[in-house]
């Protein structure tokens, strides 16, 4: 499908793309973090920003991930819009109590006066055989904490029209980007700069009526390719793109479960206390009634991230057991 | 004493150090009384190295500090009313009630807390200053720390890059020798606080904390600094707090002797109103004025922090998120 409005391109480039075009319309945007300038980002995200603005919008930062994230909630409150990059979420553990306790918290703290309008982005989950310290999501950390937007694109369109309304949000977003997607190409990149999509609206990326498959960023496409297998066995699976954990757009999988009773809930993290469980207990609060099969959530095994490339595949969600949850809630198995 | 105050400065630095400790003795009685809750930490005793320090500032400044905070509110003209309605959970407190002793803020005065996170502010007090200098402003942060922040490791990351960056900023090393119930020399390898920014090319110095001229000069020498885009300065406030740590401190870690030593030598507010009519000739019945004064503005806050309405159970919902988006 092609749009005359749309683009192709990677989600890399369309990241940078967003982050410049909101840095041309607001002096009081700059993205600071480690090797953002002049080495253009770790993994190149920041291509080409400093040269475009210089080096007091793009800025360079020592190896010290706690006080960066202090200093961003800092320029914050001064009347700033700082974008943090963290070189991975992996690294956020390092500052997370500024990002809770500073960020999030701080509005409510003083009745209503501060506010945080900062974004933290980065690529977050696992990538490919680095390790336990560096596969790590924080999606339901994140996820958890009042006072914070997550949200975490899969295709290149959403990632930048995304990152430019977390750039204008008000209140800290936390961005969670995909190693992996980087250097995927998807053709809905809109070249508007006034183009934004809302935080908070998932994505029907496949309209389907006998099961609902739920997910985020990478695992987005690992629910497509299961869909297409389930569909070769008389299976319609519609996959919902959350795009935003929170606030999580309940409305648009609860209609979803209306329609097709019966719920896979699919995330690259760990099950205990995940955005699975979570998806059961919408289930359990607002779908009860409609549901024909219990909910499965599909998710990373309940261990750190091995290295040996055999039991990191085994450790991750994979296309063909999101195929098999399909047909488990179909009775199919 | 230097001979640079003049008296009406002289009379408004002995107001701002009485109105910080009548009120705190204050806000212990309603402790006492059950209208104030959970933690509580007086700044008694320390009175001088804030109001020493805000008389150099500039209305374009930021200051920000931890949780021993009242002192720092109160020096900085925010109301007393709203400090203590807010000690008291009060819908008319600063944070209407929703943030208490540790977490008060005032947009109009340039005070960003309030933090009850050892260290947490250094880092957000470093990116204050950062905002001075991208906006070109002409102000500076003051952000405070005691001793006992003064450990933590993301103080030497700010330091470090304040210093890389050359941000307008002033730290602040409120020295009580006490973090909560450890001494100094029971938490500190080295105890020369104010020369910890060396290996980051950062200029300290140790200054008397409980004598208001001393702490004015130092600060008007740090503050010049900042300003002049030198980047940081440290200032070590040689002080002591009386009571203890928070209200349920009873304080065994140290004597009743070495406490009343200090109170007796020391004191910041005795020994500057000994100055006041010894020095500066300034006549008693002055400073009984300005004494009956904060009288009656402490017990119209009291009264205020009773008498105000806890906040509506509706305010238990808002403020998580703010709904306006910057339009661009």
């Amino acid at each position: 499908m092609t749009n005359p409005e749309f683009t192709s391109m990677t989600v890399r480039e369309a990241l940078r793309d967003g982050m410049a075009e909101e840095m041309s319309l607001d002096d009081t945007v700059f993205v600071i973090g480690e090797e953002v300038a002049e080495y253009n980002g770790a993994y190149k995200v920041s291509q080409g920003l400093l040269d475009m603005f210089g080096p007091k919008r793009v800025v360079d930062t020592p190896i010290t991930e706690h006080a960066i994230a202090g200093l961003g909630v800092g320029a914050a409150f001064g009347g700033l819009r700082p974008i943090v990059e963290f070189m991975t979420f992996n690294f956020s553990m390092q500052a997370i109590d500024q990002i809770i306790n500073s960020a999030a918290k701080t509005l409510y703290m003083s009745g209503g006066q501060m506010g945080c309008p900062i974004v933290f982005r980065g690529p977050n989950g696992a990538a490919s055989r680095v390790g336990a310290q560096h596969s790590h999501c924080f999606a339901s950390w994140y996820a958890h904490c009042p006072g914070l937007k997550v949200v975490s694109p899969y295709s290149a369109g959403d990632a930048k029209a995304l990152l430019k309304s977390a750039i204008r949000d008000s209140n800290p977003v936390i961005f969670l980007e995909n190693e992996l997607l980087y250097g995927h190409s998807f053709d809905d990149v809109s070249q508007d700069p006034g183009y934004v999509l809302p935080i908070g609206k998932a994505l029907i990326r496949r309209a389907g009526k006998d099961v609902t498959l739920t997910a985020f960023s990478i695992m987005v496409d690992k629910a497509l390719k299961a869909a297409e297998i389930l569909a070769e066995q008389g299976i319609d699976a519609e996959v919902i793109d959350l795009r935003t954990l929170r606030p999580l757009d309940t409305e648009t999988i609860v209609k979803s479960v209306m329609k097709t009773n019966r719920l896979v809930s699919i995330e690259e993290s760990w099950p205990f206390a995940g955005i699975g469980s979570e998806m059961a207990a919408l289930m359990m609060e607002e779908a009860f009634d409609y549901l024909d099969a219990p909910v499965v959530r599909v998710t990373g095994v309940d261990v750190p991230m091995p290295y040996a490339a055999n039991l990191e595949h085994l450790a991750l969600p994979q296309v063909e057991a999101i195929v098999e949850a399909g047909k488990k809630v179909c009775y199919r198995s | 004493m230097v001979n640079s105050i003049s008296q009406n400065e002289a009379l408004q630095a002995y107001h701002d150090m009485l109105l910080i400790r009548r009120f705190e003795e204050r806000a212990a009685q309603l402790y006492g009384m059950g209208l104030i809750a959970g933690f509580c930490h007086l700044y008694i005793g320390q009175e001088a190295v804030v109001v020493g320090i805000q008389s150099v500032l500039k209305p374009q400044d930021t200051i920000i500090t931890a949780y021993r905070d009242h002192g720092h509110m109160l020096a900085c003209g925010m109301d007393p009313r709203g400090v203590m309605a807010e000690l008291t959970g009060r819908v008319g407190g600063y944070s209407k009630g929703k943030g208490g002793s540790m977490h008060m803020f005032s947009r109009e005065k340039n005070f960003f807390g309030g933090h009850g996170i050892v260290g947490a502010q250094i880092p957000i007090g470093t990116g204050l200053a950062f905002a001075h200098k991208y906006k070109e402003d002409g102000g500076i942060c003051v952000a405070s720390m005691g001793d006992g922040a003064a450990n933590q490791g993301q103080v030497y990351e700010s330091y470090n890059m304040a210093s890389l960056w050359k941000l307008p900023v002033v730290y602040v090393i409120e020295n009580n020798r006490y973090g909560m119930g450890t001494s100094i020399e029971r938490s500190s390898a080295g105890d020369t606080y104010y020369e910890r920014g060396k290996g980051w090319k950062i200029p300290g110095e140790k200054v008397d904390g409980m004598n208001y001229a001393n702490v004015k000069e130092a600060a008007l020498r740090a503050t010049t600094h900042a300003r002049s885009g030198k980047g940081p300065y440290i200032l070590e406030m040689d002080t002591y707090r009386y009571r203890g740590h928070s209200m349920s401190d009873p304080a065994k870690y140290r004597s009743k002797e070495e406490v009343e030593h200090i109170k007796e030598q020391r004191d910041p507010i005795d020994h500057f109103r000994t100055y006041l009519t010894s020095e500066l000739k300034i006549k008693e019945n002055e400073i009984k004025e300005i004494e009956e004064k904060i009288k009656a503005v402490v017990l119209d806050a009291v009264e205020f922090s009773k008498t105000s309405p806890e906040p509506d159970p509706s305010e238990l919902y808002t403020d998580v998120l703010k709904e306006e988006i910057a339009v661009s």
